[in-house]
């Protein structure tokens, strides 16, 4: 290298330093502190972040609490009940409700996964399990509408239970949709929303079609 | 993970220096995560026997060369050897074994992201244009001498698939019927993407032979969007139950998606007798497919029906039908008015 023969380095300059970086002021107690509280005040801790998800589905306001601390508690309870409730219907048949549980929980799951990587690969900024949460926790009105076509159809199967269930399914349908539409939507670039809304307007559809055509036998 | 100990104990002879620079061909010689990836087998039960490998072959070829010099520093090393060459050679696996797993992982998050990136330029599509090449899918055209073009893009023919398979879980399900839900499910999604994907590689296969100019992500786009047709004329006919009126719509929505895609490959391939067999297998492909999504499914649940109830329910209504039978009665008289006026 015969152009860097003449460098080198002045007396002038200092080379020296500290190496030791300093310790930030955040001290390793403040993150012990959450394992020495009871087990009831983490647990409370939880269930209200859970509880405060639910108020948010229910009223969808453009707030990003939902976005900001995802968790998937939410979405496994209501998938759990979702599918325990479509379940009774052939409890009674040769058929155990074997398959009618793991369908359910595998297209609640599936389809959320999809729709995840759909919205990713059109250019979402949304992260994965942001993405799920929301996903998960917009079940919520369904699992309601699933509560009262049960308790609807413990009064009898027939014409005005079916166009019941029909009004109930159908708002509650679109309440999902509304709310998850509302926490995602703004992730993706303003012109393609539309192609975001369609699958997780199919994924609703399922679901809703899954409760709609439920009858306990 | 004794015996890559001790032999890593052995040659810790070769002096601390030599110990070292071990390490560092090493860290070279594995060369980044991204070039390593063809080469790393992860069914391998512990990649620890190949770094105790790699190890005692660069020990040896150091070995041949330290034996010169290692008449003169024996001595030294005869002192050193208790301490420091037991915990080079613990520091040394170690790091190794820190080595292993976060190449492991980084290449792992490396392949799961690059597998995404594959996929995003095929998604780059926005609303207008999947409307106007869904429209565009019914309408053959008339110019076959030239090559046409044919967008290669993915979200319309999955979003296709998977309007088919709501469909078909639509047109299914059933209250009376509980047998079976789950097959009934697993079944609409392994029929519409393997007709998909299946139906797209052998046609692929096939013009590959004819030497028609078309690419893969081309022609899974192209039959995706042959499917809108089927799509619509499920949607109707599984509202409405006529077989007469499924017959025409069967020769005419599904007749020009036909022919759209016919078309489109014809303009693509040269030669009568390619062009006549790639058409003829696509056209019988495709609308075998729409007869089978028509009637098999029916069947199935029919002779679900029959072993349940025997054959005393009038024809028309033995169906998979649900508790829309208000809204199925409703739409059966309704088209029955509407065919006697005209």
């Amino acid at each position: 290298f015969p152009g860097l023969a003449d460098v080198s380095i002045s007396q002038d300059i200092p080379v020296e330093g500290e190496i030791t970086v300093p310790v930030g002021s955040h001290s390793p107690d403040e993150d012990y502190s959450t394992l020495d509280e009871p087990v009831r005040d983490t647990i409370l801790r939880d269930l209200k972040a859970v509880g405060k998800k639910f108020i948010h589905v229910m009223y969808p306001r453009k707030s990003s609490a939902l976005l900001r601390d995802w968790d998937l508690w939410g979405p496994l309870v209501l998938c759990v009940s979702l599918a325990l409730m479509l379940q009774g219907g052939s409890a009674d048949s040769k058929d155990d409700g074997g398959p009618q549980f793991a369908e359910v929980f595998v297209i609640i799951w599936f389809g959320a996964v999809v729709i995840t990587l759909n919205s990713k690969l059109l250019g979402g900024t949304i992260s994965f399990f942001q993405s799920l949460c929301v996903l998960g926790y917009c079940v919520l009105p369904l699992t309601v509408a699933m509560l009262v076509c049960r308790l609807v159809l413990l009064a009898g199967a027939g014409t005005i239970s079916f166009i019941i269930r029909l009004i109930v399914v159908v708002a509650m349908f679109g309440w999902s949709t509304l709310a998850s539409t509302a926490f995602l939507a703004d992730s993706q670039p303003p012109n393609r929303k539309a192609l975001v809304v369609y699958p997780i307007f199919l994924f609703y559809f399922v679901i809703s079609w899954m409760i709609l055509t439920f009858t306990p036998q | 993970m004794a015996a890559p100990g001790t032999a890593g104990g052995g040659r810790s002879g070769g002096g601390p220096a030599a110990e070292w620079g071990g390490f560092e061909d090493n860290m070279q010689g594995g060369g980044s995560a991204v070039i390593d990836m063809e080469n790393m087998d992860d069914t391998s039960g512990s990649s620890f026997e190949d770094m105790g490998e790699m190890h005692q072959r660069m020990k040896e070829e150091e070995e041949e060369e330290a034996e010169g010099e290692a008449g003169a520093g024996e001595e030294e090393d005869g002192e050193f050897l208790g301490m420091k060459g037991l915990r080079g050679q613990l520091g040394r696996q170690v790091a190794d074994q820190m080595w292993q797993v976060g190449k492991r992982q980084a290449s792992k998050a490396f392949s799961l992201y690059a597998n995404i990136d594959i996929l995003r330029p095929y998604f780059d599509v926005e609303p207008v244009q999947v409307r106007a090449r869904l429209l565009e899918s019914m309408v053959p055209v008339k110019m076959i001498n030239f090559p046409q073009k044919i967008a290669g893009e993915l979200y319309g023919p999955l979003m296709l698939v998977f309007t088919l398979v709501a469909i078909l879980l639509h047109g299914m399900k059933t209250s009376d019927t509980i047998i079976r839900e789950g097959t009934l499910m697993g079944t609409a999604i392994g029929t519409c993407f393997g007709y998909w994907l299946g139906v797209s590689s052998f046609m692929y296969f096939l013009a590959y032979l004819c030497n028609a100019q078309i690419t893969m992500v081309q022609m899974l786009s192209l039959l995706g969007y042959g499917l809108f047709g089927h799509c619509i004329t499920l949607f109707v006919t599984y509202n409405i139950h006529f077989h007469s009126l499924f017959y025409i719509f069967w020769l005419v929505v599904g007749g020009l998606s036909t022919l759209r895609m016919v078309a489109v490959l014809v303009s693509r391939t040269v030669g009568h007798t390619q062009r006549l067999i790639l058409c003829g297998t696509l056209a019988a492909l495709h609308m075998l497919f729409l007869l089978y999504l028509h009637f098999a499914y029916h069947k199935v649940v029919e002779g679900i029906l029959d072993t349940l109830e025997g054959p005393n329910m009038p024809p028309f209504q033995r169906v998979a039908r649900d508790v829309p039978i208000v809204s199925s009665a409703v739409l059966n008289t309704t088209a029955k008015a509407i065919a006697l006026t005209l």
